[in-house]
C-alpha cells in the first residue's frame, strides 16, 4: 500500500477518531486510573490506593444487589423484547387487518420520552385507584402494591422496559422481512410447508444478521436504561430495583465517591465488553449473509 | 455632513461606553431547582430581571438546574471542572457535603453592618439550624417547608368524628384511623385511615415521628447518629404497626408523589406530607379539608425541609458580594411573603408573615399558617457528613422494616452500624 | 399478495388467532398513550376516573405551555438531533470506508479502539467530558451536547459491515470508469447502503431525542436546553404528581414526532423495499 493511499485512509479516519479518543478513550482511561486512586478531597489530594476501591466494592452488599438485579433485568428484557419485536414484525408484515394501526401502536413507546412515560406507568401501578387496580377490581383480584413491594418492584419496572423497547426493535425486523424475496414464501406455501417449518428453516437464518444487531442493542440497553428507575422507584424499595448504572450514578453523583464510582464503572464496562466481544466474534461468524 | 458624522460618532461612543459599563457588570450565575409545581422558572426569571434593573452593575443569570438532586450534581460538577457557580439554591441538608467539598463560603463573611446582622437574625430559628455548623452560618433560608397533616373533613363526618378536630396525639391518630378505615364486601380496604409516604426519602417523614418521640437523630457536628436508640426503634415500630397491627395504613412502601392524589381520590382520610402541597390540594380537592400540626407523641415535632441559598468559594470577591446582595434582596419580607404565597413554601421570617399580603392570606386561609405555627416545635432536618450515604443507609433500613423484610430493631441496628462505619473518618 | 391469500386459506384458524393476538398486544401497547390522551383533555379530577360524561378541557395544555418555553425546546431538540445525525453520517461513512477500502498499518488496532466505544456510554464519563467541554467553551451550546456523540462506533461498525457486502464487480466497474475514491464512495457504496442509513438514523434520532442526563449537565439556559430537560420541570419531587399536566406536556412534545412517524412510516418501509440488493 503506497504512502499516498495510507495518508488517504488516515485522513478519512481522522475526524471520527479524534472525537472518539477525546470523548471516549481519554475519559475512560482517566476513569481507569481513578479507580486505583482515592477520591480527591479538597484537603486531601488523590493518592494511589491499589485495589482498595475494588475491595470496598466487593464488600458492598448494595453492589451485589445491583448486579443481581441487573442480571435478572437483562435476562427478562433481552429475550422478551427481541421475541416480541419479531412477533410484532411478523404480524405487521403478514397483511393482517389494520396493519397501519398495529404498526403505530407498537412503535409509539419509542417516540415518548421516558420521563413522561414513567409517570404514566406510575399511575398504572398506583395501588387503590391505579389502572391495574381498577382492572383488577373488575375481576375481583386482590390489591397489589406493585412498586412498593420488594417481590414485585423489579418485575414491574422490567415490564416498562420491555414495553419501551420492543416496538423499536420491530422496525429492524420489519425492514429485514421486507427485504426477503416473496417467492421464497410462495414456494414454501406451494410445497405445503407449515408456517413453523418455514419460520425455523428459512426466515430465522435469514434474519440472523438483524437478530444480532437487535441483540447487541438489547444487551447495551439492559445496562443503560435507568431513567425509569430514577422516576419510578429511585432504586427502592430497599434497593430492590437498583440497577448497576443507577448504583453508579448514586455513588458518583450523590456520594461523590469518585474512586469507588470509577471501580464500578470499570466492572460495568468489562461486563459489557465481554458480552459484545462474544457477540461480534462468535455469533458474527455464524451469521448468514 | 459634519453634523451627522458628529452624531454618528457620539452614538458610537455612547454605545461603546454603554457596553463598557455592561462589560464591567458582575456576573452571577445562579443555579436553582424547581421542586414544586407552578411557573417557578418564570418567577425566578422575573426576580432576576427586577434585581438586575435595580442594580445595573450586577447581572444575575438564573440557571434552571432540574430537581434538587440535579442541581447539586450540576453545581458540584461545574465546581470541579473549574467553572463554578456563584450562587445556588440547594438542599439545606447538603451543607456538610458542600463544606467537605470546600465549595462554599460562610454567610457571616459578608454580614458586616448592623442591618445585615439584624437581617440574618430575622429568620426563623428552625430554618437557620441546618445551615449553622461550627459556629458559622453557611446558607440563607430561601424555600423552606415542614411536614403537616392533611385531613378530609367529609370522611371524618361520615365516620362519626368531629370534622373540625384533627388528631392531637399518636393514640388519637390510631383510634381515629381505625374508624376511618373502610373495607368492601370481600375484605379489601377501599379507604385507609392514614398514610405516611415512604418512597425516596422516608427519613424526612420519619423524623416527624422521632421528634415527637423526643429523640434527635444526629448531633450538630454531623459526626454521630442515634439510629439504634430505643426511642427511634419505638417510633419505627409505631409506624410499622399502623399497617401490620392496626391495618389502618397501606402496607409496603407508600409512594410520595401519589400521596396527595390518593388523598384527593378519597382513598385515605389523613396524610402526612409537605406544606408545599397546600396549593395543589387546595386547588384540586373537591371536599372540605383541614391542615394540622403533626400529632404529638411525647411532644410535638416536625423536621424542616427545603432549600437554602449558598455562595460559592471559587467565585471572585466581587461576585460573592453581588450574590450576597441578591440573597438579601430575595428574602426581603415583602418578597419572601409573595414567594411563599406563590409557591406554598413557608415564608422564612416573622417579618414576612407580618406583611399585609401574608396577613390577609393567612386570615382568609387559616391552613396556611399551620406550618408557621409548627415552627416552634421544628427541628433541623437530618444531616451529617457524607450525608447522602448515611441517609441512604437509614432510608434502606426504614424501607426494610416497612416492607417486613427486617424487624424494626434489626433494621435500625444495621443502619446505625453502617452510619458509624461511614462517619468514622469525620470524627 | 397471492402468497398471503394462499397462506390464509391454508390455515384460517391460525390466521384468526394471529389477528386476535396481534390486536390484543397492540391495545396493551397503546394503553399508556391512550391514557395520556384521556388525561390531557380532561380536568384533573378525572385523571383516575374514567367516566364517559367527563367534560373536555384544553386547560392542561395551557398550563403546560405556560410552565416552560416548549417552542424553543422543540427547536433546540430538532436542531440538536439533526446536527448529531448529520455529523454522524458524514464522519462515520468516511471512517467505515477507510476500513473497507484501505489497508494500512494498525488497522485492526484502530478498529478495536472504535469497538470500545460501543460499550462506553458518555453518561458514565460525565465529569471528565464536562471538564473537556468547559475548556472548549462549549457549555450551554448545542455543539457541546452533540460533540461526544458525533463519532458513533455503532454507525462505523454497521456501515463497515454493509460496505463489506457490496459486490466487488460494482466497485471495479466504477474504478474502470475512472472514478476517484470519494466518487466511488458517493456513487456506489452510499446508495446501496441506504436501508442501513435509515435504520441507523432511527436509532440515532430516537436516542438523542430522549437523551436526558448529559444534556441536563451541559445546558444551563433556554438557549440550548432540549425537550427532555424541559419536561423535567413537571417531574418535581416535592409536590404530588399531577397527571393531567404531565400528560398534556407529553402530548405537546410527542405529537409532532408521532405525526412524523405516521406520515413517514410508509416512506420507511418503502425505502427498505427499494433496496433490491441485500
Amino acid at each position: 500500500m503506497n504512502a499516498q493511499k495510507q495518508a488517504h485512509a488516515w485522513l478519512l479516519l481522522l475526524p471520527a477518531l479524534t472525537l472518539l479518543v477525546a470523548f471516549t478513550h481519554y475519559p475512560a482511561i482517566a476513569t481507569l486510573i481513578d479507580s486505583f486512586m482515592s477520591t480527591p478531597k479538597p484537603n486531601r489530594a488523590s493518592v494511589f490506593v491499589g485495589f482498595d476501591n475494588y475491595a470496598a466494592m466487593v464488600d458492598d452488599p448494595i453492589f451485589w444487589q445491583a448486579l443481581r438485579n441487573n442480571l435478572w433485568f437483562a435476562l427478562a428484557t433481552i429475550p422478551l423484547s427481541v421475541g416480541l419485536a419479531l412477533a410484532m414484525a411478523l404480524w405487521v408484515n403478514g397483511k393482517l387487518a389494520g396493519r397501519g394501526f398495529l404498526r403505530m401502536a407498537y412503535f409509539t413507546p419509542t417516540v415518548l420520552p421516558m420521563i413522561a412515560v414513567a409517570n404514566i406507568w406510575l399511575f398504572f401501578y398506583t395501588p387503590s385507584y391505579g389502572l391495574l387496580e381498577q382492572i383488577g377490581n373488575l375481576f375481583g383480584l386482590p390489591s397489589q402494591n406493585w412498586l412498593g413491594d420488594k417481590a414485585t418492584a423489579l418485575g414491574a419496572i422490567t415490564v416498562v422496559a420491555i414495553w419501551k423497547e420492543a416496538g423499536f426493535f420491530m422496525i429492524f425486523y420489519l425492514a429485514a422481512l421486507q427485504g426477503i424475496n416473496p417467492s421464497l414464501r410462495e414456494a414454501a406455501a406451494i410445497e405445503g410447508a407449515s408456517r413453523w417449518f418455514f419460520f425455523r428453516r428459512v426466515l430465522w437464518p435469514l434474519l440472523m444478521p438483524t437478530t444480532i444487531f437487535v441483540l447487541v442493542n438489547a444487551v447495551i440497553n439492559a445496562f443503560r436504561m435507568v431513567d425509569h428507575v430514577v422516576v419510578m422507584t429511585r432504586g427502592g424499595p430497599d434497593n430492590a430495583t437498583t440497577l448497576l448504572l443507577y448504583h453508579l450514578y448514586e455513588v458518583g453523583f450523590k456520594f461523590w465517591d469518585q474512586g469507588y464510582a470509577a471501580a464500578v464503572t470499570v466492572v460495568l464496562l468489562a461486563a459489557l465488553a465481554t458480552v459484545a466481544l462474544v457477540q461480534f466474534f462468535v455469533l458474527d461468524r455464524k451469521a448468514h449473509y | 455632513m459634519k453634523h451627522s458624522f458628529a452624531t454618528c460618532a457620539a452614538a458610537v461612543a455612547l454605545a461603546l461606553g454603554a457596553s463598557a459599563v455592561q462589560a464591567q457588570s458582575t456576573e452571577v450565575p445562579f443555579y436553582f431547582p424547581v421542586a414544586v409545581g407552578g411557573p417557578i422558572t418564570k418567577i425566578i426569571d422575573q426576580f432576576a430581571t427586577d434585581f438586575n434593573k435595580e442594580n445595573p452593575s450586577i447581572k444575575v443569570s438564573p440557571i434552571y438546574a432540574g430537581s434538587y438532586q440535579d442541581t447539586i450534581v450540576k453545581a458540584l460538577t461545574a465546581n470541579k471542572a473549574g467553572t463554578p457557580p456563584v450562587a445556588s439554591v440547594l438542599l439545606s441538608t447538603d451543607t456538610f457535603t458542600l463544606i467537605d467539598e470546600d465549595a462554599i463560603v460562610p454567610i457571616d463573611n459578608f454580614v458586616k453592618t448592623p442591618e445585615d446582622k439584624a437581617w440574618l437574625g430575622g429568620f426563623y430559628k428552625a430554618f437557620l439550624l441546618n445551615g449553622q455548623i461550627g459556629g458559622k452560618t453557611w446558607g440563607v433560608p430561601f424555600q423552606r417547608s415542614t411536614v403537616v397533616l392533611y385531613w378530609n373533613k367529609e370522611l371524618f363526618k361520615e365516620a362519626g368524628l368531629d370534622p373540625n378536630k384533627a388528631p392531637q396525639t399518636w393514640a388519637e391518630m390510631t383510634s381515629m384511623a381505625q374508624k376511618l378505615t373502610r373495607k368492601d364486601a370481600s375484605g379489601k380496604v377501599t379507604q385507609y385511615g392514614v398514610q405516611i409516604p415512604s418512597s425516596g426519602f422516608p427519613y424526612w417523614l420519619f423524623q416527624g415521628l422521632t421528634t415527637q418521640n423526643d429523640v434527635i437523630l444526629a448531633n450538630e457536628a454531623g459526626t454521630q447518629t442515634k439510629f439504634d436508640d430505643p426511642k427511634v426503634i419505638e417510633a419505627l415500630q409505631y409506624w410499622v404497626d399502623l399497617s401490620k397491627k392496626h391495618g389502618v395504613h397501606p402496607s409496603g412502601i407508600v409512594e410520595w408523589g401519589t400521596t396527595p392524589k390518593d388523598f384527593m381520590e378519597k382513598k385515605v382520610a389523613m396524610i402526612w406530607t409537605t406544606t408545599g402541597n397546600l396549593t395543589n390540594i387546595r386547588t384540586n380537592a373537591k371536599f372540605d379539608f383541614g391542615v394540622a400540626m403533626l400529632p404529638a407523641g411525647k411532644k410535638r415535632g416536625s423536621p424542616t425541609g427545603g432549600g437554602n441559598f449558598f455562595i460559592f468559594k471559587k467565585a471572585t470577591p466581587a461576585q460573592q458580594e453581588a450574590a450576597f446582595k441578591f440573597a438579601k434582596w430575595l428574602t426581603q419580607p415583602a418578597r419572601a411573603a409573595q414567594w411563599g404565597i406563590d409557591t406554598g413554601y413557608v415564608a422564612v421570617s416573622p417579618a414576612a408573615w407580618d406583611t399585609p399580603a401574608l396577613k390577609k392570606y393567612a386570615a382568609e386561609f387559616a391552613p396556611a399558617a399551620v406550618a408557621r405555627d409548627q415552627l416552634q416545635y421544628a427541628v433541623a432536618e437530618l444531616s451529617t457528613h457524607d450525608n447522602q450515604r448515611v441517609t441512604k443507609a437509614f432510608n434502606d433500613g426504614l424501607q426494610a422494616a416497612l416492607t417486613g423484610s427486617k424487624t424494626a430493631e434489626a433494621a435500625m441496628k444495621d443502619a446505625q452500624k453502617e452510619a458509624e462505619r461511614l462517619l468514622r473518618t469525620y470524627k | 399478495m397471492a402468497e398471503a391469500v394462499a397462506l390464509r386459506q391454508a390455515n384460517p384458524a391460525g390466521h384468526w388467532l394471529d389477528t386476535m393476538a396481534a390486536w390484543g398486544l397492540a391495545i396493551l401497547w397503546i394503553l399508556p398513550l391512550a391514557y395520556a390522551v384521556w388525561t390531557a383533555f380532561h380536568p384533573a379530577e378525572f385523571s383516575a376516573k374514567f367516566s364517559l360524561t367527563a367534560p373536555l378541557t384544553l386547560e392542561n395544555f395551557a398550563r403546560a405551555w405556560e410552565a416552560a418555553p416548549f417552542a424553543r425546546y422543540f427547536l433546540n431538540t430538532t436542531l440538536l438531533v439533526s446536527l448529531i445525525l448529520g455529523s454522524q453520517l458524514l464522519l462515520c461513512t468516511l471512517a467505515a470506508y477507510a476500513f473497507v477500502r484501505y489497508e494500512f498499518r494498525g488497522k485492526n488496532v484502530v478498529f478495536a479502539l472504535v469497538l470500545v466505544q460501543l460499550m462506553i456510554m458518555p453518561d458514565v464519563l460525565l465529569v471528565e467530558n464536562y471538564k473537556t467541554m468547559s475548556k472548549l467553551g462549549l457549555i450551554d451550546t448545542l455543539l457541546g451536547i452533540g460533540l461526544p456523540y458525533f463519532a458513533s462506533a455503532f454507525a462505523i461498525f454497521l456501515l463497515r459491515q454493509t460496505f463489506k457486502g457490496i459486490p466487488k464487480e460494482l466497485v471495479e466497474a466504477a474504478t474502470m470508469e475512472g472514478a476517484s475514491a470519494l466518487q466511488i464512495l458517493w456513487r456506489v457504496y452510499v446508495p446501496l447502503a441506504k436501508p442501513v442509513y435509515v435504520a441507523f438514523a432511527l436509532v440515532s434520532v430516537s436516542y438523542h431525542w430522549n437523551n436526558f442526563l448529559w444534556p441536563l449537565v451541559v445546558t444551563n439556559s433556554v438557549n440550548s436546553r432540549p425537550l427532555t430537560v424541559g419536561l423535567q420541570v413537571f417531574a418535581s419531587a416535592d409536590q404530588g404528581i399531577d397527571w393531567s399536566i404531565i400528560t398534556a406536556a407529553t402530548l405537546l412534545t410527542a405529537a409532532p414526532l408521532l405525526l412524523a412517524f405516521l406520515l413517514f412510516q410508509r416512506q420507511f418501509v418503502q425505502s427498505f423495499m427499494r433496496a433490491g440488493i441485500k
